[in-house]
This record gives structure tokens, sequence and C-alpha cells, in this order.
């Protein structure tokens, strides 16, 4: 070998593990996308949210029942972070006006509350609440109001189905004039893998898929392609290097020397992004883990899968070697 | 060797050092302030800010920062306690006709301002507040349309003695209107090619008997789409503005669609009612017979069958009660120059209800005024008889909701009027045109529903900004630590230019004042980990070449070299994946992408260019024997 590596370990010789293991995960992860499907937030169903804060610990069946004898038979309602906490999700209904069900459901709740404090019934928001300045202090408070109506929902499951497609088109382009086809068509076998696999991880825990999720998701090809843009760089500069190696030692060759950067780079980003998942709240919450999930599985896949697809797709010196007449750009290579 | 010449360093601190200059004034935090705006009828001027100076010296609440501009007065205050009593006491001495809203604003050093170094824009998310997504239902203002047109055709062939069947307009078929025969069928496609410019006919057959189907031309619905959903946009902006909301946006999106945000809004059940409410115009007539005594009116006597209205320079006036017709039977206003003697004008249409209504009365009483009252909801301050302001056991006031009417314009009656009429007389073409804005606003032109909507309280939007800034720094400590630890003299050089990124990054989104949302946060803290992934790439480089036996120098100029195309390929597919989500998102999202796009642009120039220029300047140009990496 002309080049010594601190590494020297065969992945190439485990691609039918490594691609067997991963076809596993895909087929799980699909089959439970069919069957199960993806728990959508609001922003895709359309509905409401409301989060709203007690003073004081509170019971979600308490919360349930209010909202039951207001008529919201079908809200869900949880802890959001804390048992002071609490998030409410009502459906799209018929008839009903959408934008109103947020203030009928915070009436409801200021109502309960009071009577059970002041046991004065009914009364009015203002009087839920006793103002000091600024800030009403009430028993419960709103923290957050989302609805989004039929109309929005579809329009933006649309565009982030499309987005996606757009993001894999794109870089399909560039990755196939920089490189060459194989390794275009090899880099989005793996982004497409990431992806999958992701979303199967919400559907298989029914985590819910927010906007800000499938903004993960975006950023995840972003990265995971970052990762495996590098190997393929490598790959092309030792194909260009050493003659004698057949593809798959020299493929070896550049997973070994790039995997010390691949696992720096994975660490200090898992570094920030543990950051964001502990400290970040918990409205980014599921956004954090998307990303997480998707840079572990991304540095996988930019090992074990990117590279063997394109060798399984029969690569050769010559197709990179014309690449180089044509690109031109790329510069000789220096001892 | 491994040595820059001057200009490159030249160009490192021609960025960093304004890069410095305008991320500074996310530092200085923000000044609690009010922001005093007019209303319609009310003017700000000189006197204005003597009298609120004075009201809250008076009240012993100090201020400073007191700008004035032509859309109204800002002062600062210490705390929120002394902006909440200034709120009250401005409120309180300036009457109805003002608008004070609470503000948060950066208490930047003015000569910072000077050169548009600005704190970074918070999203919602951030600073809390309401954002409205709401939709114009064009088919219903369409149709609305075709319903006023079935009845001005109506009237239309009557005055012209036609005879008709029937008119009638259903959702898909258009219009149709039956006649008796051929030969009136024909006088009706003359009315309509004359006087319904906006309706296209066509010959049919309905029933054995001669019919028109008409429809409204393509232009013509192109005309309603945009002008109702413009006419909706300066309905929301009026009501909106009183609000006080010290910067609300006001925005189309897309075909139909209308963006309201209003940063701040705690109490998004009053926003919406007067979003969603509609001032009404009345068109009453002037009691002419007892104007003459309006002293007595003052004092109590009101004449039986009249009442008592004041117009816009506040003198009283006396209306016959009883409505005659009301804005929903105005078509449109539009200001104009009356052709013989060059005045202001206001041209009004009417409806066909309007117009007939508007014949017989006006026929009635030429000479006399008719008045256009505006009336709208408004909550206020409550005051006893003393005037002295009523308050809670909290000490805070007590708000009534009250009906402002206010007669906007009384011109004299010189004709017989119908459809069309002007309002002559004003003073000039400003005045003409706010007027024909009132009497517009007085119909919406298409109903509008909220297809969107996000809150944040502001505990939360405090609470993101923390949990942002929290997550952002133990992100970049860790960072930090890992790289020195790993790298040891290089990987200072990379926390340099990793510290030196975030400072560039948040310069640019400052001076860009693109929207910095929670999302947008991780986006800055997701660049913070993948900025580091060019040194990485360059100082593993510098290893392996130190492992192939290539001397220290050799080995930083290798790695810098090699490395760089690596990087820019990295860089740009990760850039591409940026501007697709820019394009496809909304609001949080394109706040990710934009810091995204950003923090790539920035990194690349820190941790190639600038971190190179450190590393030249400990290693360059000298016998090295080993490097600390």
């Amino acid at each position: 070998m002309a080049t010594r590596t601190k590494f020297n370990i065969d992945f190439l010789g485990k691609r039918k593990l490594a691609m067997s293991f991963s076809l596993l995960l895909v087929i799980i992860s699909l089959s439970s996308l069919a069957i199960r499907g993806l728990s959508f937030g609001i922003d895709f169903t359309g509905g409401t949210l409301v989060e709203v804060s007690y003073q004081d610990t509170v019971a979600i069946e308490d919360v349930r029942s209010t909202l039951s004898t207001e008529g919201f038979t079908d809200a869900i309602v949880q802890y959001f972070g804390t048992a002071k906490e609490v998030m409410i999700r009502v459906p799209l209904e018929g008839e009903e006006k959408g934008a109103q069900v947020s203030e009928k459901i915070m009436l409801a709740l200021h109502n309960e509350q009071n009577e059970f404090v002041t046991d004065i019934n009914p009364v009015s928001k203002e009087q839920a609440c006793s103002s000091n300045g600024q800030q009403q202090v009430c028993q419960v408070q709103m923290r957050r109001v989302e609805f989004v109506g039929p109309q929005v929902g579809d329009e933006l499951a649309n565009q982030g189905g499309l987005a996606m497609l757009y993001a894999l088109f794109g870089i399909l382009a560039y990755v196939a004039f920089r490189f060459e086809w194989r390794f275009a068509v090899g880099s989005v076998i793996a982004l497409v893998h990431d992806v999958v696999i992701t979303l199967g991880v919400f559907s298989v825990f029914q985590m819910e898929f927010t906007l800000t999720v499938l903004a993960a998701l975006l950023a995840v090809i972003g990265y995971s392609l970052n990762d495996t843009i590098v190997v393929f760089d490598r790959i092309r500069e030792n194909f260009r290097k050493m003659r004698k190696e057949t593809p798959l030692a020299i493929m070896n060759i550049s997973i070994n020397q790039t995997l010390p950067r691949t696992i720096l780079t994975s660490l200090t980003t898992l570094l920030v992004l543990t950051s964001l998942f502990f400290f970040g709240g918990d409205i980014i919450h599921n956004f954090s883990v998307a990303l997480i999930l998707g840079v572990v599985i991304g540095t996988y896949s930019s090992i074990f899968i990117a590279s063997p697809s394109v060798l399984m797709l029969g690569i050769s010196r010559e197709n990179l070697l014309q690449v180089k007449q044509e690109g031109g750009e790329q510069k000789t290579t220096a001892p | 060797m491994n040595k820059y010449p001057l200009w490159k360093y030249l160009i490192i601190l021609a960025v960093i050092i304004p890069g410095f200059l305008y991320a500074l004034p996310n530092l200085y935090g923000e000044d609690p302030a009010l922001q005093i705006s007019a209303t319609r009828s009310a003017v700000i001027d000189a006197s204005t800010e003597q009298q609120i100076k004075s009201a809250l010296t008076d009240s012993g609440i100090s201020f400073h920062g007191v700008e004035r501009a032509e859309s109204g007065i800002q002062l600062r205050f210490k705390n929120t306690d002394d902006q909440l009593k200034a709120k009250d006491v401005v409120e309180n001495e300036l009457g109805e006709k003002y608008t004070v809203a609470l503000n948060l604003v950066p208490a930047t050093p003015a000569w910072m301002a000077s050169i548009d170094a600005r704190p970074m824009y918070l999203g919602l998310d951030l600073r809390g507040g309401v954002h409205f997504l709401m939709e114009v239902d064009i088919d219903g203002a369409i149709s609305n349309t075709e319903k006023r047109l079935v009845s001005d055709l109506r009237s239309g062939m009557r005055e012209k003695k036609i005879r008709y069947l029937s008119v009638t307009s259903s959702r898909d078929s258009g219009i149709q209107v039956v006649f008796p025969d051929q030969e009136r069928l024909a006088q009706g496609l003359i009315t309509v090619e004359d006087d319904f410019t906006s309706l296209s006919a066509k010959e049919t057959e309905r029933d054995g008997k001669p019919a028109l189907v008409l429809h409204l031309t393509e232009a013509a619905k192109r005309e309603i789409k945009d002008t109702s959903v413009k006419q909706n946009m300066t309905a929301l902006r009026n009501r909106i503005n009183e609000l006080g909301v010290a910067e609300p946006i006001v925005q189309q999106q897309g075909d139909n669609r209308i963006v309201v945000q209003l940063p701040g809004i705690q109490d998004t059940a009053r926003a919406k009612e007067i979003i969603g409410r509609t001032a009404t115009l009345e068109i009453m007539m002037v009691d002419e017979k007892n104007s003459g005594n309006i002293q007595a009116a003052l004092e109590g006597r009101v004449p039986v069958g009249s009442r008592l209205y004041r117009d816009r320079r506040n003198a009283p006036i006396l209306l016959k009660k009883g409505i005659i017709y009301s804005g929903n039977n105005i078509i449109d206003a539009s200001a104009g120059i009356d052709s013989r003697n060059g005045s202001s004008v206001v041209h009004i249409t009417l409806d066909a209800r309007g117009a007939s209504i508007n014949q017989r009365i006006t026929g009635d009483n030429i000479g006399n005024r008719m008045a256009v009252v505006y009336v709208e909801q408004k909550s206020s301050i409550k005051k006893d008889e003393q005037g002295n302001v009523v308050v809670d056991e909290n000490g805070r006031p007590v708000r009534v909701k009250s009906r402002i009417e206010e007669v906007i314009t009384a011109p004299v009656i010189r004709d017989q009027l119908g459809k069309r009429f002007q309002i002559e007389g004003l003073d000039s073409i400003k005045e003409a045109r706010d007027l024909s804005l009132l009497l517009r606003a007085g119909a919406l032109a298409a109903p509008i529903e909220i297809v969107e909507e996000r809150t944040i309280g502001p505990s939360l939007g405090k609470e993101n900004i923390r949990t942002g800034f929290l997550s952002v720094m133990y992100g970049l400590v860790a960072v930090l630590i890992f790289m020195l630890f790993y790298y040891r003299v290089f990987g200072l050089v990379a926390d340099i230019a990793l510290v030196l990124n975030l400072v560039l990054m948040v310069a640019v989104l400052s001076l860009l004042q693109a929207t910095l949302t929670l999302p947008g946060v991780a986006g800055i803290l997701l660049t913070i980990g993948m900025a580091v992934d060019a040194n990485v790439l360059i100082f593993e480089r510098i290893k392996e070449e130190l492992r192939n036996g290539v001397t220290p120098q050799a080995a930083i100029h290798a790695g810098y070299d090699k490395a760089l195309s690596t990087i820019v390929d990295a860089n740009i597919t990760t850039l591409i994946a940026a501007v697709v989500l820019f394009n496809f998102g909304t609001g949080p999202i394109k706040g990710f992408a934009i810091t995204l796009s950003i923090g790539i642009l920035t990194s690349m120039f820190t941790s190639i260019m600038v971190s190179r220029g450190i590393i030249n300047l400990i290693y360059g140009g000298r016998q090295v024997k080993k490097l600390a990496i």
C-alpha cells in the first residue's frame, strides 16, 4: 500500500453483512410506515394545539374531563415536559370554526380552574386572571397556540414531499456532474436509506412528525451527503494515484484514510445536537432526535452503503479518468 | 513557505472587523418603550410631544430617548414597570385619538444605528406574539359581485323599460336573463354591452324563451381578486393600527392569502375580534331645521328624532335618526380631481339598492346635507363622571367597550343623485384619498378566514430565547474543548476560527435583518458542529502527510491544498439541501435554512482562510521540527 493509514479495517469485505443489515432495517421501516404510518402533527393533519401551564401540578384526567364536558370529546391531552404543563390537541372538526377552538379551550380551562379556586361560576377570562402589571397571573396560562386549517395542512404535506424530491434530484445532478453517475446513484441510495430508516424510527415509536422534523430530515440529507462526498473524493483521488490496486482495495483504503475525519466530525456534530436535545427545550425535541438519528445513520451509510453501492454498480478506473478530462478542475496531486 | 502575503491578512481583517461591529448591537439588549401614533383624525406634532412629556413628568415617571417621526413618538423607559405606568398615563392624557403600544426597542447606541448596525430580528417564537394566515374567499367575492349584478341588471332594464321574465344567478351557470321575445333580448343585449362591461353575454334559450347567459369576464374576475385582497389588507392594517402593536406585519402571501404578524400581542381573543370586525358606514341626513340651535342640543335638549354627533374636528352636528343606507351599498370610492375646477373630489359608486334610495332621498333634499357616519367598536379606558380613570383592585384601569361614531363628512346635496356621484369641496388630494379609503373600508369586498394561527405566549418566547442561547453556548463550549484537546495548537486555531464564524454569522444575520427563529438557532448550532469539519479534514490530511514522512511545512501546505476541493464539494451539496429548504419552507423552516446557508458560507471563510492565516503566523517562514497537532 502506498499510503500508511492509522486504521486498516476491511469495510468492503463486510459489505454483504452491512447490506443485509440495512435491508432488514429498511424493510422494517417501510412495513411500519405502511402499517402504522407516521404520527403526523397538526402541521400536516390540520387541527388545534394548545399548550398551557398551570401554577401547580395538574391531573391530566381533570383537564380531559373539563374539555369533554365542553364538547371536546376527542381532544388528546398529555403532559408536555413537566406535570405543570399540558398540551391539548384537537383534530379538525366539520362545523366548528377552526380558529375559535383555542379560545373555547382556554375559556373552559379558566372557568374550571376558577370554580375550583374561588367557587364563583361562571367567570370571564379577566376574572380568572389577576393582573400584575403587564403579566397576567392566571391559574392557567396560555403558552402556545397553533391552528392549522385543512387548506394549509395538505399544502404543507405536498410541499414537504416535493422539497425532499427536489433536494435529492439537485444532489444527484451535482454529484453526477462533479464525479460520475455511479457515484451519484450511490450517494442517493445512501440518502434514501438514511431518510427511510429515520422515518421508520419515527413510525415505530410513533413520535410526532412535524414541520420542523421534516426540516431536520432535509438537514440530514445535507449532512449525510457531506460525509459521503468526503469519502468519494478520496476514492476518486486514489483511483488516479494507485494504478495497481483493485477498485475494492482502493475503496477500503479510502474509507480507512477518511475514517478519523468521519468519526471526529460526527462526534462534534453529535456534541452540539446532544446540547440541543437536553437544553433546547421541548418544542425542538423531536427536531434534535431526528438530527441525531440522521447523523448516526448517515455516518454508518457513508461507510457501509454508499461506497459498496458504487462498487456494485461496476465502477472502474476508466470511468473516473474520463470525468477528469471533462471536468478538468481537479488539481494534479502533490508528492 | 506557508507565508500569507499582506493583502490576504488585510482581507481577513476587512471581513472580521466589520463582523464584530455588526454583531455588537446584539449585546446591548432592549429598552422597554412606548410607541404613540395617531389614528385617523389626529396629528402628532411638537405640542403632542410636549403634552406627553409634561404628563409623564407630572406623574413622576422618568423616561429618555424621545424620538419623534412622522408616524409617531417613541419614548424609552428604564424598566417595564415605568413603561406600563406610562402607558396608562399617556392613554389617559391623549384620549382615544391616539394609540399607545408597548414595545421593546434595541438599546443600541446612536452611532451604531447610524451605520445600520442593528440586533438580529427575532421571530415570533422568540419574542412572543401572534401569527395569522388569512385566506380571502375569492369565490365568495365573485358570487357577491354576481348577486349585486343581478339586482343592478333588474333595475338597469327597468330604467330602460325593457321587459324581462326573470334574472337569476347560480354558481355554475352564471347569470341568466330570460326575455319574452327576441326583440327584448336584443334590447337587453345592448344594455348589457353598454352598461355592464364586466359581463360577457351569450344567447341561449330557456324553456322555449330567448335568454342571455352572462358571465364575468376573466379580466373582471382578476380585478375582483386583486381588489378584494388589497381592500382586505387595507382594512386589516387600519384595524391593527388600533390594537397598539409596535411592529405589525401585514403582507400578501401567494394569490389570495394575507399574513398578519403581531409581535408581543398576548390577548389573541381580542386580536381576533378586532381583526374580524367590520367597521361600518351609515349614511344619515343632517337635521337642518334644528342645526341653528346646536347650543341647546349641547346642553342636553336634543330635538326628538335627532341625535348629536361629532365630526372629525370634534365639532357637534345634529343628525336625523334613521339610517338611509349603509356602507355595504357602496361598491367603490376613489379619489380624483374635478375636471371643471381642479379641486379634489371623491367618486362614489353605489349598488342598485343604494342608488334607488339615493335617488329618492336626494331628490327631496336638495340643499340639505347628507352625513356619512363611521361606526366602529373600540375598547377604551373607563372614566367616571369627574374624568378620573376607573381602576380595578389591582390598580389597572378598567377597559370598556364603546361604540365610536364619527361623522367623517357631511356634504351638501346639490342635485338629485343616483348610482354614481361625487363629494366635492375637499381641501387636498390627500384628504380625498383618506376619505375614499374610509368609505371603502366600510364594506369588506370578500369574506376572510383564518387558516393558520401560531401564537407564542410571552413566557414561552423568553424561555425559547434562554434555551436557545443555552444550547448554543453548551454546544459551542463542548466543541471548543474537544478540538483543543484533540488537536492542541491546531485545535486552538480551529477554535478561534469557530468563534469568529459564530460572530460572522450573527453579523450577517443582523445585517440582513433576517428573522431568527428557534429552528434558526438550531441551524446556528448545527453549523457550529459542522463548521469544524473543514478544519478536521485539513488537520487529518496534515497528519497523514506527516505519517508519510513529509516535512511539517510541506504537510501544512499539502493538507490545506488537498482538502480544499473536498471541502468545497461537501459544502456545496449541503448548500443545495439548504436552498431547497428555503424555497419550500414556511416561517420557522425558512429560519433554519437561512442560518444553515449563512453558516456554510461563513464557515468556509473562517475555517479555510482565517485558520490558514493564523497557522501561517505561528509556523510560517521558519524551521519547524514538530507540529503540535
